[in-house]
């Protein structure tokens, strides 16, 4: 029987993986905005379960508009990402470092 | 129904509605040549709608079954931020125009970054703080890449925006695992679950990510290291503004989650948010000490000036919301006047932010450098400006709520704090060789500055009823 804390585990599991992957990773920001959205989803795994759960509906109310946001910061941040490319031509993330800080 | 909630949400839709409105009419129209135009006209209505909600709405009332709260906290913080936003909009104007960079979308994200704000001020459930949270931060992200042909503005931009959705994740997987553990996302829900001693782990831990998410707004330390990077990058303009209205919006929303839901579970996030302050007040005293860059200075001087705010909200009673709103209020208006100064700097033509240019302004300047010089003091918090006051009622709420050490703390950093700021005035005043700046710009600039520095002379008699306003605000947010 797959109870909630499958889900949860699941869903933490896949949320430090975004975390590391956003810290660790030193080579693309497309990494970085990849890992992003799997913060993102890794939060819906848990709002979804905990919603199913509780037989209440809201959390799934709070899903659909978690996976909106998440699609218009996705394409605020390649908008960014390509000025930024058009500017510096790379997108190492090693080559952020205009400004140290 | 449905007509009593919008009625009480009519301000953000007017706001919302103003911008989509003026995005078409400037698309389908003259394009950029009507940005400055539209900068005034967005200031005007800015203005207006402050007006509006100061003067209008009184009680508190609730829309959307509770998701939406109109009350007097939330006025306060949206009169605060509506002006704010409009004056550091309007005081750039003219620094972007003269440069070329203006665009028309500029007033018009700041417009809807404003409804944002007033969104998170209000929100009274997790979904709405959620929502008003990323309307805010997208509009932002976009603000601080505004200059598309600048490495350091979309570096800028770039560190935000990876920074920024990370804290929104933090904050989201707290959302979630309050929700799951509360079985609510109302705060009037929370706050019946969440009381002290019997709060569950996993409550617990989503006020954690809750808390972490909301300090990464507030750039408080540990989570400030997006702050120096972005303020430098960023236009000028733009700096000033992220040092203005996101700062009140961010520390109003925090008061709200934590005195709205978790206003049962005081003991749990106290120890949290004394780390918070005393780390971000030491941190910003002593690393803006090496600063040459007198906007990444400013980064420094509001991650300390958020610790100071932060000792209100530490204090966990009605008098400590009450002192941090009208420090908030005061810290605004001492960045509206000190932003005013920066922007003015310019040396044939080109901007300049290094402190070292600042020698014998003075001699040149003497009206402008004795209002700066009063801004600097007020900032430092010497005692007869209205910075000192501003200091002195975060820690008179801090000792009543016992919490001396995190006071004696404030204060020792504010003493290391106090260097930096003096030190612009020694170069303004004493400066070793002729330093090149001049201070030109709009009247406009001259008007901020001229006026904030009154403003802080004048606030130590007569405050024009801030105190009185702060105190009615907080005592309907904690109860």
């Amino acid at each position: 029987m797959i109870g909630l804390e499958h889900y949860l585990t699941v869903a933490a599991t896949l949320f430090v993986i975004g975390i590391f992957g956003l810290f660790l990773n030193r080579k693309n920001v497309i990494i970085l905005l990849m890992s992003i959205e799997l913060m993102l989803l890794a939060v819906n795994i848990n709002l979804v379960a905990f919603s199913s759960f509780l037989g209440d509906l809201v959390g799934q109310v709070f899903t659909l508009f978690v996976l909106t946001v998440a699609a218009a910061e996705a394409a605020i941040g390649l908008a960014i990402l390509v000025c930024f490319f058009r500017n510096r031509g790379t997108i190492a993330v090693e080559d952020i470092n205009v400004m140290k800080g | 129904m449905i007509q009593a909630d919008l009625s009480i949400v009519l301000p953000e839709i007017v706001l919302a509605l103003y911008a989509m409105v003026a995005l078409l009419a400037a698309v389908y129209t003259g394009k950029d040549k009507l940005a400055s135009t539209l900068v005034w006209v967005t200031g005007g209505l800015m203005v207006a709608l402050a007006v509006w909600i100061a003067t209008g709405g009184n009680g508190s009332q609730e829309a959307f079954g509770g998701m939406f709260v109109d009350d007097g906290f939330s006025r306060f913080a949206k009169v605060v931020i509506l002006v704010a936003a409009a004056a550091v909009m309007i005081m750039g104007q003219d620094y972007m125009s003269r440069r070329g960079m203006l665009p028309f979308e500029y007033p018009i994200l700041i417009a809807l970054s404003a409804v944002g704000m007033m969104v998170m001020v209000s929100a009274g459930d997790l979904m709405a703080l959620y929502m008003g949270l990323e309307l805010q931060s997208l509009a932002l992200y976009v603000v601080a890449s505004l200059r598309r042909d600048s490495v350091k503005s979309t570096e800028a931009g770039l560190k935000y925006f990876v920074l920024g959705a990370l804290s929104s994740g933090l904050l989201l997987y707290g959302a979630s695992l309050v929700y799951g553990f509360a079985g609510t996302t109302k705060f009037a829900g929370i706050i019946q679950v969440a009381e002290h001693g019997h709060m569950s782990l996993g409550m617990l831990f989503g006020l954690v990510f809750l808390i972490s998410g909301m300090a990464f707004k507030v750039s408080a330390v540990p989570f400030h290291m997006w702050t120096p990077d972005v303020y430098e990058g960023s236009p000028t303009p733009v700096t000033a503004f992220f040092a203005t209205a996101p700062k009140v919006a961010a520390m109003g929303l925090f008061a709200r989650v934590l005195h709205d839901a978790f206003g049962g579970a005081i003991v749990d996030w106290q120890q949290v948010i004394v780390v918070l302050s005393v780390l971000s007040m030491f941190l910003g005293a002593v690393a803006a000490i090496g600063q040459r860059d007198i906007k990444r200075l400013m980064a420094f001087s509001s991650i300390a000036h958020m610790g100071y705010a932060l000792i209100g909200l530490a204090a966990g009673t009605e008098a400590g919301v009450s002192a941090m709103l009208v420090y908030l209020a005061i810290y605004v208006t001492m960045n509206v006047g000190t932003f005013s100064f920066i922007l003015m700097l310019e040396k044939d033509g080109k901007p300049v932010t290094d402190i070292d240019a600042l020698n014998q302004f003075a001699s040149r300047e003497p009206g402008k450098a004795l209002a700066v010089l009063v801004l600097m003091f007020s900032l430092a918090g010497v005692p007869p400006m209205l910075g000192f006051f501003a200091k002195l009622g975060v820690w008179q709420a801090g000792v009543d709520a016992g919490l001396m050490g995190l006071v004696i703390a404030s204060a020792v950093a504010s003493v290391i704090g106090a260097f930096y700021y003096l030190r612009i005035v020694f170069y303004m005043y004493f400066g070793a060789s002729e330093g090149e700046v001049e201070a030109k710009g709009s009247p406009v600039l001259t008007l901020g500055l001229m006026a904030s520095a009154a403003l802080m002379l004048i606030g130590v008699v007569y405050q024009f009823g801030i105190d009185g306003a702060a105190a009615a605000a907080a005592a309907t947010l904690v109860n």
